[in-house]
């Protein structure tokens, strides 16, 4: 077959802001559509702090700028440097309990030079492009041996992740790796298995891994009433500040339970309480919806890559993305413990949105850097 | 391995394509869970999280109404509400609370217990609330903390009303005192009536009248955030006060009479015989209720509680005492009535009277009797001779029964919670109590005011009220008029003049001869209270009376020089003026003070001098 008439290669003609910038450009109109929404929320739910939206709007720029970069290496490159990416990422976590800064009951940062950075979010970029790497030139779906080593590779940074302890991270981690096994065709027999499998499985993690705020987490998430004005306060009060909110919500700036401090965390975490309470349904539709078009557009990015690597990768950083929204939503409107995720693109706060256009960077590779086969 | 790239490669596509489709329905199935959540929440739960988003935002905050005034019978102040400045601590905002309080001590005088009692307070409250220290700054204080302030952050004076007696310890049992509401009293009275009010009317009028003086909570709806503080006021009702009362209480008579007693244990009463309305009631020794408007302290309530003279100890309404022979022109009056006795017979009392068949023989208090003597002059030298031959001849059943209309052995029905009943003896009354029956000597002792029979002073007063009105039954009432918030002068409070038919047996030359009877005790040759009718210059009727607080063996004498104060008899004396149109109605007893003629007599008089005479203080 001729690889020009190649499906990877066909009907595309590449636009001159994705032939010439490697930009894509309806996943960047999408992201400027959420950032843009993330800002005027974050200006109601900062109390009309502006400081607070320069700043927020500081970071974004700078992840924009990590964006482009990340844009312009091509796949091929990353999948060179996956081996040394995920070593670097994992020698990194390896040395967080031992030089790593401590905050809030945890240690994930190493301060290098003059800013610090986070080496479980380094995993979550590292981990799904070297497994994607490693598997791309196997024998799909994976065989046996295959899947084993895929599994030690996933395990090993979750592991390390989650004792930092970081469980928000680590379920991230572990989503991305599963998914670069799901694309590749991983065996549904071996999926029903592992589920079965779980079960005493969570059990373990409950009694040995988990943190004992943690577990109180899940506790309280079973049960918000069980510590109204403890742990299950934050959980009281959102779902409060969503159902007040109505089809329409009570109006930008307007939120009585933003604004009055009922609700906590809303600038970071809980800032889907604040868009709920004050955009209403209609404004969670919205977001919902940008989401959804954000994950589609990627999902179809990864079917139109030019080879497994891509497909996989792409795939996988977009399932991802849509977890990471999942989880969010779900554990502010009470379907989901609070597991400490912030709400991409929208939460207050600089390190997660840094990993998130780096993985925008990677579909945008991805769909841009296209061989032609004919030559 | 080997393996064709461009055939593995098609192969793979099109596996991680069908791969790619099963993510995005799992995709798009999470994102619907989230919609319908979301829907569940903000279309169908929308009410229910409304109410409890303006739940959590808007909160009822109570404002205390004003406590009513209390004021005498001429307008003069009993119990006003005066401006203060207390010292209040929000813990939040203070660094350090014990080096706080430490360095407060230094320009404030703090007792151990207002300390103890912010500690409790501070432990109910939220850290964002102000919470008071001390109450009542005196100006030195308020003007010290007012230069030193900046050393104290969180730490500021507030403006509070303040119950204040501005009498002092004048009338403290009548006008009563108002104090911190405790949990029980919490369960008796409407607790949200009571929100954001920190005193409660203990005892007195202030107690009996609670619910008039204290008025009706408002109530502010105001808008705060999740740490509970204020931002603004969304709507306002404002408390209706408390209404002022009038009391028929006169201060003047109070003090007079309080200064009569001295330093003395015991009980004035002064009613105005016509409607009942109390002009003095006096218990001593007395105390400052201002000790109790803004907290006293544990130690102070304690000394209080354990002195043994008992300050706080209402003697008016809960000391009950043999009235001795105070009752008997009582006595005399029933024996007349019921046709027991006639005015002009006579008994040769011989200082002893024995029973016919009983073994014991009975005492007069004056040794030798007083030789032949008709029923006036046997009130008028309370001969107790001529006493228990008349009481064997009414017998118990009768004596009962004439005496209980004058209110013996039932509370007065004065406007003060707790009176005790006294105990006014029968037959059926010994055996209910004593489960044992009657003898006759009880009869005659009973006839001189001794033995089971006990009186409060407001029973002897009311009783000599009675009897100075001539049958109309009164109930003794401190209170006279009331003014409602708003308006300009006070009601009078409505009183049931009864006519009462309670003595319809009693013929009116019968009352006469009681009266003259009384007078003479006063003013006769040899009345027992000769001695302050001699310069009166109007007409009293009175009757001295002397409890035995220590029971003598049959031919012991009274010594008073060898016995210890607190067995020393009470002096007692019951006294109407001017006759015979009397103005007021006067019960005196003094503890201890010996005979009712040289420490009671006196005081009444003293009393009644200063509500007749024009120079009277």
């Amino acid at each position: 077959m001729n690889p020009v008439s190649s499906p990877a290669g066909r009907g595309h003609q590449l636009t001159p802001l994705q032939r010439r910038l490697h930009l894509d450009g309806p996943l960047l109109l999408l992201i400027a559509l959420l950032t843009a929404l993330g800002l005027v929320v974050l200006y109601s739910a900062a109390d009309n702090s502006l400081a607070a939206v320069q700043q927020q709007a500081i970071r974004l720029s700078v992840a924009a700028a990590g964006l482009i970069i990340v844009a312009q290496i091509p796949p091929q490159l990353m999948r060179v440097l996956a081996p040394w990416g995920f070593g670097l990422a994992i020698i990194t976590l390896v040395a967080v309990p031992f030089i790593g800064i401590e905050g809030g009951g945890a240690r994930r940062w190493i301060a290098l030079g003059p800013i610090n950075i986070q080496p479980s979010e380094l995993m979550k970029i590292a981990l799904p492009v070297a497994l994607s790497a490693y598997l791309a030139g196997r024998h799909l779906p994976p065989r046996l041996p295959d899947l084993i080593a895929s599994l030690v590779l996933i395990a090993l940074p979750v592991a390390l992740i989650a004792i930092q302890p970081d469980l928000g991270t680590a379920i991230l981690a572990a989503a991305t790796g599963f998914f670069v096994v799901f694309l590749a065709g991983l065996q549904w027999r071996y999926i029903i298995g592992a589920t079965v499998a779980a079960i005493p499985a969570i059990a373990a993690f409950w009694h040995y891994i988990m943190q004992d705020y943690q577990r109180e987490r899940v506790l309280t998430f079973l049960n918000p009433e069980r510590e109204p004005l403890g742990a299950g306060y934050h959980i009281i009060q959102a779902k409060i500040a969503i159902g007040s909110g109505g089809v329409y919500g009570k109006g930008w700036l307007n939120g009585t339970q933003a604004h009055l401090d009922f609700l906590p965390e809303r600038q970071t975490d809980f800032v889907f309480a604040v868009l709920a309470e004050e955009l209403g349904f209609v404004g969670v539709c919205a977001l919902i919806g940008i989401y959804l078009a954000v994950v589609a557009r990627g999902l179809w990015i990864a079917s139109q890559a030019q080879d497994d690597f891509g497909r996989l990768l792409a795939g996988a950083v977009s399932l991802t993305f849509f977890v990471y929204c999942f989880v969010n939503i779900g554990m502010v409107s009470g379907l989901l413990p609070v597991v400490g995720l912030p709400l991409p693109l929208i939460s207050f706060g600089g390190t997660s949105v840094v990993t998130l256009m780096a993985g925008f960077g990677i579909l945008m590779a991805v769909h841009t850097h296209r061989r032609t086969w004919s030559g | 391995m080997e393996l064709d790239p461009i055939k593995d490669r098609h192969h793979h596509a099109g596996m991680i394509r069908r791969r790619l489709i099963v993510g995005l329905v799992g995709v798009i199935a999470l994102a619907t869970t989230l919609v319908a959540r979301n829907a569940y929440l903000q279309v169908t739960g929308h009410e229910h999280y409304s109410q409890l988003a303006q739940d959590n935002r808007v909160r009822l905050v109570p404002i205390p109404p004003t406590r009513g005034l209390i004021y005498d019978r001429d307008g003069e102040l009993l119990a006003e509400n005066v401006p203060a400045h207390r010292l209040v601590i929000t813990p939040d905002q203070v660094p350090d609370l014990s080096a706080t309080l430490e360095r407060l001590g230094e320009i404030i005088e703090l007792r151990p217990s207002d300390i103890e009692r912010f500690h409790e307070q501070r432990k109910r409250g939220r850290p964002f609330q102000a919470i008071p220290l001390k109450h009542q700054l005196s100006p030195e204080e308020y003007s010290h903390f007012a230069v030193n302030r900046h050393r104290f952050p969180g730490v500021e004076t507030e403006a509070e009303l303040v119950r204040h007696y501005p009498q002092g310890s004048v009338g403290a049992h009548a006008i009563g005192y108002v104090g911190r509401i405790s949990e029980s009293e919490l369960r008796r009275v409407n607790p949200d009536e009571y929100q954001g009010s920190s005193n409660i009317g203990k005892s007195g009028v202030e107690g009996f009248y609670e619910k008039r003086l204290h008025g009706e909570v408002g109530v502010k709806r105001v808008e705060t955030n999740a740490a509970g503080r204020v931002l603004q006021t969304l709507e306002r009702q404002p408390p209706t006060p408390g209404q002022d009362l009038h009391l028929s209480l006169d201060v003047d008579l109070q003090r007079a009479g309080e200064q009569a007693l001295g330093e003395r244990s015991g009980s004035v009463i002064a009613i105005d015989p016509d409607n009942g309305q109390v002009l003095a009631l006096v218990s001593k020794p007395t105390f400052n209720p201002n000790l109790f408007a803004t907290g006293i302290g544990i130690d102070e309530y304690r000394r209080l509680q354990r002195d043994p003279r008992r300050p706080l100890f209402n003697r008016a309404i809960n000391g009950q005492y043999p009235p001795a022979s105070t009752i008997k022109p009582f006595v005399a009056l029933a024996a007349l009535s019921r046709g027991v006795r006639a005015p002009d017979d006579t008994v040769y009392s011989t200082g002893r009277y024995s029973l016919p068949g009983v073994d014991h023989v009975w005492r007069g208090w004056k040794e030798g009797g007083h030789g032949e003597i008709n029923l006036k002059q046997a009130v008028a030298q309370s001969s107790d001779i001529y006493f228990y031959d008349m009481a064997y001849d009414l017998g118990i059943e009768a004596m009962h029964q004439f005496l209980a209309p004058f209110g013996w052995g039932q509370a007065t029905g004065i406007d003060l919670k707790g009176e005790d009943t006294g105990i006014l003896p029968s037959k059926a009354w010994k055996r209910r109590n004593k489960g044992e029956s009657w003898y006759h000597g009880e009869t005659l002792i009973t006839g001189i005011g001794q033995g089971f029979f006990l009186s409060t002073p407001m029973q002897l007063a009311k009783g000599t009220a009675i009897m100075a009105n001539r049958g109309h039954s009164v109930t003794p009432r401190l209170l006279s008029g009331v003014r409602p918030p708003g308006e300009e002068t006070a009601h009078q409070v409505e009183r049931e003049t009864s006519p009462s038919e309670l003595f319809n047996d009693v013929e009116a030359s019968q009352w006469q001869f009681a009266h003259e009877a009384m007078i003479e005790v006063v003013h006769g040759e040899r009345g027992t209270a000769r001695a302050i009718g001699r310069d009166a210059p109007y007409r009293i009727a009175g009757k001295t009376g002397t409890a035995q607080v220590f029971g003598l063996g049959k031919d012991e004498e009274y010594d008073a020089a060898e016995l210890p104060r607190r067995l020393h008899d009470h002096g007692l004396f019951i006294a109407f003026a001017p006759a015979p149109d009397p103005e007021i109605a006067v019960a005196v007893v003094v503890e201890h003070g010996g005979g009712g003629s040289s420490a009671a007599a006196p005081v009444a008089r003293d009393v009644m001098d200063a509500w007749l005479t024009d120079d009277a203080p």
